[in-house]
């Protein structure tokens, strides 16, 4: 187990050079200029113009930038932002709020998503099935920032269920909830598919009749014996999904004007601060391998069969 | 092995016994009679239709914006209402089909090469090869499909006046194309692997059969239904992220007509005239709806564990 995870561990180095290479070659192109509009109504003068550029490395070649930055960010300096705010504790208090935000969406996913696909599953062909099978296709076809707007209008506004937005970075969970909805509908109908089509298979296996022929009751024979090996495709989903949430972040978060890492990226790319942008990517790209790596090791407890010696 | 499974499925199917039925044969039997199938595939033809030929359904022009009659509801002479800036909705719902629909199909036909011809690489030569391939897919699949596509559009952006409309559509399925690959590729390789142990292929290989025609006579017909089941339903995701990327402001740009910009137009006043957001969502949902559904059929139809 802890060869294991050393290996996936020293696998995920190229991956993260690769891609946070990646993000910063596209940020390295941004167009525009970062120190326009720094100097207030005036054009900035030539020497803080050479400072400036100085400071970031922007006068390198890229590879040499990527480096330097590579070299600072493994002590774990992440660098000042071109506003010269260290983008450490910029990110540490937007990840806090966005983390709390994707966390309740796949709160969200498990417990509404699971709890839909098995209702449907154990009732293959029934009403309920039927509704899931629809309301899941319809909340697919459906664009997320569309779901967004609507549900902030008829909840937060139109019936004022809700709080329509979230005013600070210290916002309260009850804030979050319609967001958090917001952010995880896709994946609340994808989970929900998931879960039923596993079921639905596993449910014709040998060893459910088995169960049921030891008298067993069919809430046992769901719950204890085909849920947990239905829910190995379903946590697959789930942690890959984890990335893909912190990236509808951008969003979410700008439909319910949250100060998130989302509208962090937004802004820097719109203010052209590479640092900025680099560092919240690259951090969420570490989160979301980690993320996967612990689903891996999540397989080993939802099956036994799997180890990971 | 798949043929002799077809023929063990339906051992007796009226006047065609003993003649060898493939997979696909099979797989269109069953599509044949289902109805799903049809109503997806003639949701797509309309579309389709609507992408190529829009003066068939409307002879309204779509950029001719009437400023007496802006927000109009729905009625005889505007059946969809006019927009915010008194533009024909029902016009431009027709024409912004071509965009989503363009970006939809060429999006999951480039995931679908690209894709592919990494994942047969990756599984079929295997050893190193296998290794700084799927390394490479890793890196490309860490990043979230829709901030790629963020940073590159705003990378590379548009000048809405200048760019021709070719190229700013193909910078969309440029960019959904360099994010949206690995999982093609991851899935090719999976099926790839699957299929390389089989006997045919071992005797293909002790023929002296080259690797290319092995490749391309045993390991594609075989490998290739997931993959172009998973792109058909991918292309569905496809549209909506065009829409996305458009509702930000950086995918598709005024004065380009499409769904995504008539969406985040129409978002603006969703309190007072939902009208505007309804139709042009309508069809965009319809489109992805009829994507998603025409995979699933297919892909029930393919698969021989759900007959």
């Amino acid at each position: 187990m802890g060869k294991y995870i050393v290996r996936r561990l020293l696998q995920m180095i190229p991956v993260v050079l690769g891609a946070t290479f990646i993000i910063f070659a596209m940020v390295f192109a941004l167009p525009g200029d970062p120190t326009a509009g720094k100097c207030g109504e005036r054009p900035c003068s030539p020497e803080f113009v050479a400072k400036f550029r100085e400071e970031h490395n922007l006068n390198d070649p890229l590879p040499v930038q990527y480096g330097k930055y590579l070299g600072k960010f493994v002590q774990g300096d992440l660098g000042t932002n071109y506003y010269g705010i260290p983008v450490k504790d910029d990110l540490a208090k937007r990840y806090t709020i966005t983390g709390r935000l994707a966390l309740m969406a796949i709160a969200f996913e498990a417990i509404i998503g699971i709890l839909a696909g098995v209702l449907a599953g154990v009732r293959k062909g029934r009403f309920i099935d039927n509704l899931v099978t629809v309301s899941t296709l319809f909340v697919i076809s459906i664009p997320v920032f569309v779901i967004g707007v609507l549900l902030q209008y008829l909840f937060g506004i139109k019936w004022g269920l809700f709080p329509a937005t979230v005013p600070s970075l210290e916002a309260s969970t009850w804030s979050l909830v319609l967001p958090a909805f917001v952010l995880g509908s896709l994946s609340i109908a994808y989970v929900a598919r998931l879960t039923r089509t596993n079921l639905v298979e596993n449910l014709r296996a040998d060893y459910v009749r088995t169960a049921a022929a030891k008298g067993l009751t069919k809430s046992r024979a769901v719950g204890v014996h085909t849920l947990r090996n239905s829910l190995i495709p379903v946590v697959t989903f789930i942690g890959a999904d984890f990335g893909g949430l912190l990236g509808g972040a951008i969003v979410t978060e700008r439909i319910f004007n949250i100060q998130g890492v989302g509208g962090y990226i937004w802004k820097g790319i719109n203010s052209r601060d590479g640092v900025a942008v680099v560092s919240a990517v690259t951090v969420l790209v570490i989160v979301y391998l980690l993320v996967n790596l612990l689903v891996d090791l999540l397989y080993g407890v939802l099956d036994p069969r799997i180890s990971h010696d | 092995m798949t043929d002799s499974l077809a023929v063990s499925v339906q051992p007796t199917a009226g006047e065609d016994v003993g003649e060898a039925r493939s997979l696909a044969q099979d797989a269109w039997r069953s599509l044949r009679k289902n109805k799903i199938f049809w109503i997806s595939v003639t949701l797509i033809t309309a579309f389709v239709l609507m992408a190529v030929w829009p003066s068939l359904f409307t002879r309204t022009d779509p950029t001719f914006g009437d400023i007496n009659n802006v927000r109009d509801t729905p009625s005889g002479a505007h059946i969809f209402g006019t927009d915010g800036q008194g533009y024909d909705i029902f016009a431009r719902t027709i024409y912004g089909a071509r965009a989503s629909i363009i970006v939809g199909i060429l999006t999951s036909l480039t995931t679908l090469i690209v894709g592919g011809v990494v994942g047969i690489v990756a599984g079929f030569y295997g050893g190193w090869i296998d290794a700084v391939v799927s390394r490479i897919t890793d890196i490309f699949f860490a990043i979230p499909l829709l901030l790629g596509g963020i940073l590159f559009m705003a990378s590379f952006p548009n000048n809405p006046q200048s760019t021709p409309y070719l190229v700013i559509v193909g910078k969309v399925v440029l960019t959904l194309t360099i994010f949206g690959w690995p999982s093609i590729a991851r899935l090719m390789r999976s099926s790839v692997l699957q299929v390389k142990p089989n006997e045919y292929v071992l005797a293909a290989r002790a023929l002296g059969a080259s690797p290319l025609r092995i490749i391309r006579s045993h390991i594609l017909p075989n490998a290739l239904a997931p993959a172009i089941v998973v792109s058909t339903i991918n292309l569905g995701g496809f549209i909506v992220a065009e829409a996305t990327l458009s509702f930000l402001g950086i995918g598709l740009t005024p004065p380009a007509i499409s769904w995504g910009v008539a969406i985040s137009d129409a978002l603006v006043a969703v309190r007072t005239y939902p009208h505007i957001l309804l139709f042009p969502s309508l069809f965009l949902s319809l489109a992805v709806l009829a994507f998603i559904l025409l995979g699933d059929a297919v892909r029930d139809a393919f698969d021989p564990k759900s007959r």
